[in-house]
């Protein structure tokens, strides 16, 4: 069996619904697996197989379970709020292989001591939120969910719950508030979720990928898992690839594959290649230089970048940065959740500025107040919506700076000939 | 800091039980409850309110913090068209300056006769298929504006 495949190879089946297909698959194998182990030998094995979040922090999943305390009334949230520019691969897993994530939220909530769980599904995808609940009743009448699981003392129910609409609620402390039917405000950590979460009970929230990963440890093993990609961020990883590529789509591939290798297996660019946003809009934006860089969590952080949510947005050299500047403050003004002051007005200013430059408006100067804003919101900001926004600014200034300043140096001076 | 409230109870009311995970879901279904109503009207906030025990104010600002729920009215169909960096690379501003052109209308707007409503959004997660819309609950992908054209004369012709 091909260990470098595994999401994919589930998502090939036609019907995604099926449960005999997907057990047929090897499906459930992993749950039947760690429910003959103790939770905490469950725990250890995620720790030992290395597997960090795949929403975007990369946090070691393992050491995230095991922080789990106090109360044993205890909940596991699937995060499919997938909002991330660029971003579609949670849509991928849970249109194409639904039962991989209850298998994995299954074995996460035994590995916790959870009861309950959610999975929590961006507004913007009904069609999910209709699939999954499908996905539920048909596995707890195969036994697989619900009461006394496989006929064991292991009791788990799943509920959907559909967003209203919102980029911020992919942080696990907003989506907590949402979850609880509040204005889907970020929390300042800690207390973290694990400790305080939903209902103030200890919660642990995962990522719809990290979840589909999990029963990868127990049908392969811990091993298998950690020899793959990188030693510090290892496994598998799904790449959504984007823009001006020949063969957009998502691509499983080992953690540390290059932006170049990708590239390749997507058929190459359509029309030369100008610049490559990593991780999605709150990820930096490179130029041809990133073809080399690998990526995954380490790597990526080594070159000061952040490997984000595996989004890849290429661009070809008829893409302007004036614009890419435009629509990425743009973005941040509209997602920001107003509640702290260096986020509400600072997302307003950038994109103020940058739209202006956009508009043939801009002044020189204003490239140093956007860099000056964006330092005070890495510093000031209660989360890391308003801390994000450095990354993508200061590297579209840095590798890019020259076309933004000669872009606005034209438009004064095509003003002052004018007049 | 804004006060964390923990959902299952209410400062004036600490018995209610009803727990507040449901609360988008009861918004989702009153907002497109009646046939061709896209939005939630006063009379929606207040019958909400007073199932979950919530400040009729508090609702208001709950509803007003997340994209999808419209205070407004809205037309009998909301087209949403994604204008993040992989859509407006594949051309999502030819779309936006089409609509605006078939229907007359600018982001924001409704037609005249009700029928659409045009709203401009942050990424639909479809980015391998630049560039989307969502009319309604539909995704529509890779759209072209011949197909757009088609779209919009079908749902005219079945009229509010």
């Amino acid at each position: 069996m091909n260990k470098l495949k595994f999401i994919t190879r589930y998502a090939s089946v036609e019907n995604p619904l099926d449960i005999d297909a997907y057990v047929a698959q090897g499906g459930f194998f992993g749950l039947r697996e760690a429910l003959t182990m103790p939770p905490k030998e469950v725990i250890s094995a995620v720790k030992q197989s290395g597997l960090r979040g795949r929403g975007g922090a990369g946090f070691p999943t393992g050491v995230k379970w095991e922080s789990v305390r106090g109360d044993a009334e205890r909940y596991i949230v699937c995060n499919a709020d997938e909002g991330e520019p660029g971003t579609f691969k949670d849509r991928y897993i849970l249109e194409h292989t639904p039962y991989l994530v209850l298998e994995g939220i299954s074995i996460a909530a035994y590995a916790i001591g959870a009861q309950t769980g959610y999975i929590y599904v961006r507004g913007e995808y009904p069609h999910i939120v209709t699939a999954l609940s499908k996905a539920i009743a048909q596995s707890e009448k195969s036994g697989y969910l619900g009461s006394r699981i496989l006929g064991g003392d292991f009791s788990f129910h799943v509920e959907v719950r559909k967003g209203g609409g919102s980029y911020v609620v992919g942080d696990e402390t907003a989506l907590l508030n949402s979850l609880m039917g509040n204005r889907g405000y970020p929390l300042l950590k800690p207390p973290f979720p694990t400790e305080r979460g939903l209902w103030g009970k200890p919660t642990v929230v995962n990522n719809v990928e990290t979840l589909a990963y999990v029963p990868y440890i127990f049908m392969h093993g811990a091993t298998t898992f950690s020899s793959i990609g990188h030693p510090e961020s290892p496994g598998l990883k799904l790449y959504s690839l984007s823009g001006h590529i020949t063969k957009p789509g998502v691509y499983e591939f080992p953690m540390g594959t290059t932006v170049g290798e990708l590239m390749q297996a997507a058929g190459g660019t359509r029309g030369p290649l100008k610049a490559v946003q990593i991780g999605g809009t709150a990820g930096p934006i490179y130029d041809t230089s990133a073809l080399g860089y690998a990526l995954d969590f380490a790597s990526m952080r080594k070159v000061g970048g952040a490997l984000g949510s595996g989004a890849l947005v290429f661009m070809n050299t008829s893409v302007s940065m004036v614009q890419v500047l435009d629509v990425t403050m743009r973005f941040f003004a509209e997602e920001s959740c107003g509640q702290c002051f260096p986020c509400r007005y600072g997302t307003r200013q950038l994109a103020f500025m940058a739209h202006k430059i956009a508009l043939g408006q801009g002044r020189l100067e204003y490239l140093d107040f956007m860099r000056d804003i964006a330092r005070v919101m890495v510093g000031a900001s209660l989360c890391p919506f308003g801390q994000s926004i450095a990354l993508p600014l200061e590297t579209i200034l840095e590798g890019f700076g020259d076309e933004i300043v000669s872009f606005i140096k034209q438009q004064e001076f095509l003003k002052e000939v004018a007049v | 800091m804004v006060p964390i409230n923990w959902g299952n109870t209410h400062p004036q009311n600490p018995q209610i039980s009803k727990k507040r995970d449901t609360l988008l879901s009861a918004l989702h279904d009153i907002q497109s409850s009646k046939s061709g109503k896209t939005w939630i009207t006063a009379r929606d906030l207040s019958s909400i309110a007073r199932e979950y025990k919530i400040p009729v104010a508090e609702l208001d600002g709950i509803v007003s913090f997340y994209t999808l729920f419209s205070r407004a009215p809205r037309g009998r169909h909301v087209i949403r068209l994604c204008d993040s960096l992989s859509c407006r690379i594949c051309g999502s501003l030819d779309i936006y300056r089409y609509i605006r052109k078939r229907l007359g209308i600018s982001r924001g707007m409704t037609t005249g006769d009700g029928l659409f409503t045009l709203e401009i959004v942050n990424c639909l997660g479809a980015c391998s298929t630049a560039p989307n819309l969502m009319i309604d609950d539909q995704l529509v992908s890779g759209v072209s504006l011949k197909e757009i054209d088609d779209l919009i004369n079908r749902l005219s012709k079945e009229g509010v």
